[in-house]
């Protein structure tokens, strides 16, 4: 009973903070209340018994992120530029994309399908087994590390490649900044 | 922000606080929530946040570029190394079985143990290095503009 009450308590905050973010015309605002959002999403995941979930989001949604979009808005100029080239080439390469994705999820269950597999015997699975052959508490880091160990890896290499991609694009024209500045 | 005398010492006494919990949450992910993602962005928070107040200077004395920099490959190579050690033990890739034949499950812990390191290196260095990225650049934006 609480549990509902609270769970309605924090879906109508949700509902509230975004519609104020839609409302805000400060960045700065924006940004902080975006913050506000994540906490409210993490207490909703640790009502829903998903602490490892709720850990990260309150960890990356509202710590890292915020600070990321901070420094975002500090590069930024108040007005956005005038735009000279068409948009018809992005928008095509992202409908492309969205599309390809939205083609991808058709083949996943439906939201809590009872004859998912991963409801019909893996999680029962996972449970009976990880007592007897990992042997640790949290069935979660288990499950991640070792019945999943190659898709974590792969999620360290995506992690891996974010890195990169934005030290491409921002911290590689520092670089090059600084390298012309010394030529001249 | 030399003015700011409370947020300094404040922050000074937290950045221990949030990377001894940050190494808990790391090393202690098999009995409690967390592991080694949440565990890298509570530590990159650590520096983060010392950034923010002393200074990106500062901060960098700490953890040079050059260090995150590394830190990202590293760890991906801590995880995909373990992995191929449990190959040449004559296992499949990442069975962690192979490090003790006799009792499978200290194998597994020991692998866990060794994968969330490498998840919360690499995790740790990327959100330095993007942040770094970020605030390295001289910002466009004047102080009333906000």
């Amino acid at each position: 009973m609480t549990e509902t009450i609270l769970t309605l308590i924090l879906f109508a905050m949700l509902v509230a903070v975004a519609f104020a973010i839609i409302q805000m015309r400060q960045l700065f605002a924006v940004v902080l209340l975006s913050s506000v959002f994540s906490l409210l999403t993490a207490l909703l995941f640790v009502i829903m018994d998903a602490v490892d979930v709720a850990f990260t989001e309150a960890a990356v949604g509202a710590g890292i992120s915020t600070v990321l979009m901070l420094g975002t808005i500090a590069l930024t100029r108040k007005r956005s530029a005038e735009r000279t080239r068409s948009d018809i080439l992005p928008f095509f390469v992202v409908a492309v994309t969205g599309a390809a994705l939205v083609y991808g999820t058709l083949d996943m269950p439906n939201f809590g399908d009872a004859n998912a597999p991963a409801n019909a015997y893996l999680r029962q699975d996972y449970l009976d087994r990880s007592v007897t052959e990992i042997d640790v508490p949290n069935v979660v880091t288990a499950i991640l590390a070792s019945y999943r160990g190659f898709d974590t890896l792969g999620e360290t290499a995506v992690v891996f490649t974010a890195g990169i991609g934005v030290l491409l694009l921002l911290g590689g024209l520092a670089y090059r900044r600084a390298e012309d500045d010394e030529e001249s | 922000m030399q003015h700011h005398l409370i947020l300094r010492v404040v922050v000074k006494i937290l950045v221990a606080a949030i990377i001894l919990f940050a190494l808990y949450v790391q090393f202690h992910g098999d009995f409690s929530p967390g592991g080694g993602f949440q565990a890298g962005v509570i530590m990159a928070a650590a520096f983060i946040l010392y950034g923010i107040v002393f200074g990106m200077a500062k901060v960098k004395q700490v953890v040079p570029e050059w260090v995150v920099h590394r830190m990202m490959g590293l760890g991906v190579l801590i995880y995909a190394g373990c992995g191929v050690a449990s190959m040449f033990l004559g296992y499949e890739f990442l069975n962690y079985n192979a490090f003790t034949p006799h009792h499978p499950s200290h194998g597994q812990h020991y692998g866990l143990l060794i994968v969330e390191f490498g998840v919360g290196v690499t995790v740790t260095g990327v959100m330095i290095s993007i942040f770094y990225a970020f605030a390295s650049r001289p910002p466009t934006l004047k102080d009333s503009d906000w």
